[in-house]
């Protein structure tokens, strides 16, 4: 898919808590029997006045000041997220309040798993190159939801990102196309009032998310009518690391192009917002003129591929708190019982 | 009901709204019908910048009902003049001190009831290290 005109990424802006629990503290509670290695080691756990509303307003401030954009031109704000503190009640407009772009302004919060971020980031494309607006923010942003003891408890982690569209001679990086690949697949889901998300196990790979992010990825190349080996960077939604690693090399990505998105062995998966603060932490360090390979995953289930090329413009756009920045605060928490508190896990009513 | 309340008090909880005198040039939060310096009633709204030290402190033991503790109470003195009361975020007691830089973050400060409004506004975290030259 290709817009009308040409639009790119103007500013960005990513989130992660201070605060991180190491899978061992999860696993001497719950004593997982005959358990393979942790994915990961530790992950990142949200404060007790954090949600994904303040997080999201934090990432977007960073995004809009980088851009140098005028809040007030922002014409429209996306939150994807699966862990909105609010079941009914926007997020987005809170957001757009808090930073400066309400009111006249499109908002509303995405859902679609963990690809509800990237489907904020499709609108955002759309609606800057259809010419309807100067300025759409996309955000992907979770304090990711799994059962005390289950497995998605040792990596559903916490952050995410924001990403402000505008015309692409504004841009620090281009967007040279965006597909989208979904069916009806049952891998995961969570009720309406439930509190945690119920999963299919070892059907969350092969059939989900393996196909939906081989199927994006694969259209996306043929689209842009590139190989592999012409985009510098590639990022993928992160359940896992070794999910990651096996679907670069399935597609032919190196190593050394997916080590700057890879942040699950740092901080876990944070749902919606992990291939975005992926995404982040590339243009972080990327240099001008090169490609950035972008594919998400999300449950229900589909993935969204960008292919962006970054402009000469993202060195003067990289104020302020860098991903590292962020991972590099860090505060365990050592006990069980305070994360499952900060996690809002214990309910007192 | 305080909803009407926390819907009024928007533009100083999002974005520390103050005000600054148009006849002495003072600046204040929050916002008020005249000058605390001069008196004067003409008055423009002001967003300050969220940037301060912290003047003084203390740690509340005793909860309050919809603040979730722990409650680091402190005093900010702002880049702009004013001192401002807030909580601090991300940071252990013992990692406060007096003249600590600081910067203004939204967070949640309050819930109205178990499953109620939430209350989002200002709070205040150690300034960010941000490395240089990248």
């Amino acid at each position: 898919m290709k817009a009308a005109r040409e639009v790119g990424i103007a500013g960005y802006g990513a989130y992660v808590p201070r605060y991180r629990v190491l899978t061992e503290t999860i696993s001497s509670t719950w004593r997982p029997r005959g358990a393979a290695a942790a994915a990961v080691a530790e992950k990142s756990v949200p404060g007790p006045d954090e949600d994904v509303v303040t997080m999201a307003i934090e990432a977007a401030r960073v995004a809009v000041g980088r851009a140098g954009f005028d809040p007030g031109a922002i014409g429209a704000v996306w939150v994807g997220s699966e862990s909105k503190p609010y079941a009914v009640k926007p997020s987005a407009t809170i957001v757009a309040e808090a930073v400066g772009i309400a009111p006249a302004v499109v908002a509303a919060d995405m859902e679609f798993a963990c690809k509800a971020g990237s489907e904020a980031m499709q609108a955002a494309v759309a609606f800057v190159g259809a010419g309807m607006v100067d300025g759409a923010l996309a955000i992907g942003m979770d304090t990711a939801q799994s059962k005390p003891g289950d497995a998605l408890e040792y990596t559903a982690g916490c952050g995410g990102a924001a990403f402000l569209f505008a015309a692409s001679d504004e841009s620090l990086a281009t967007v040279e196309a965006s597909v989208s690949h979904v069916t009806d697949t049952p891998d995961f889901f969570r009720r309406e009032g439930a509190a945690y998300p119920e999963h299919g196990g070892r059907f969350t790979g092969e059939p989900s998310y393996f196909r939906h992010s081989l199927a994006a990825s694969r259209r996306l190349l043929a689209e842009v009518g590139a190989e592999p080996g012409d985009f510098a960077h590639a990022v993928f939604h992160q359940p896992v690391p070794k999910f990651v690693t096996r679907i670069a090399a399935e597609l032919g990505f190196d190593a050394q192009q997916i080590e700057a998105g890879l942040l699950a062995p740092r901080m876990g998966n944070a749902y919606a917002g992990s291939s975005l603060l992926g995404l982040a932490a590339i243009l972080d360090i990327a240099r001008p003129g090169e490609r950035v390979f972008f594919c998400s995953y999300g449950s229900g289930a589909g993935s969204d591929a960008f292919a962006f090329r970054v402009t000469e413009r993202i060195r003067a756009r990289r104020e302020g708190p860098g991903v590292v920045d962020y991972l590099a605060r860090r505060r365990e928490i050592d006990d069980y019982g305070h994360y499952l508190r900060l996690q809002r896990k214990i309910r007192r009513s | 009901m305080q909803l009407p309340r926390f819907h009024r008090l928007r533009s100083a909880y999002y974005h520390l709204e103050g005000q600054a005198c148009s006849a002495c040039g003072a600046v204040q939060f929050p916002a008020r019908r005249s000058c605390l310096a001069c008196r004067s009633e003409e008055l423009e709204r002001r967003p300050l910048s969220g940037r301060g030290t912290v003047f003084s402190y203390s740690e509340a033991v005793a909860g309050f009902e919809g603040f979730a503790p722990p409650h680091l109470m402190a005093l900010i003195e702002l880049e702009e003049g004013p001192m401002v009361a807030a909580q601090l975020s991300d940071v252990e007691p013992e990692e406060i001190e007096i003249g600590m830089e600081v910067e203004m973050v939204t967070r949640r400060i309050r819930e109205l009831a178990p499953q109620g409004y939430i209350v989002y506004g200002y709070r205040f975290r150690p300034r960010l290290e941000v490395e240089a030259g990248r």
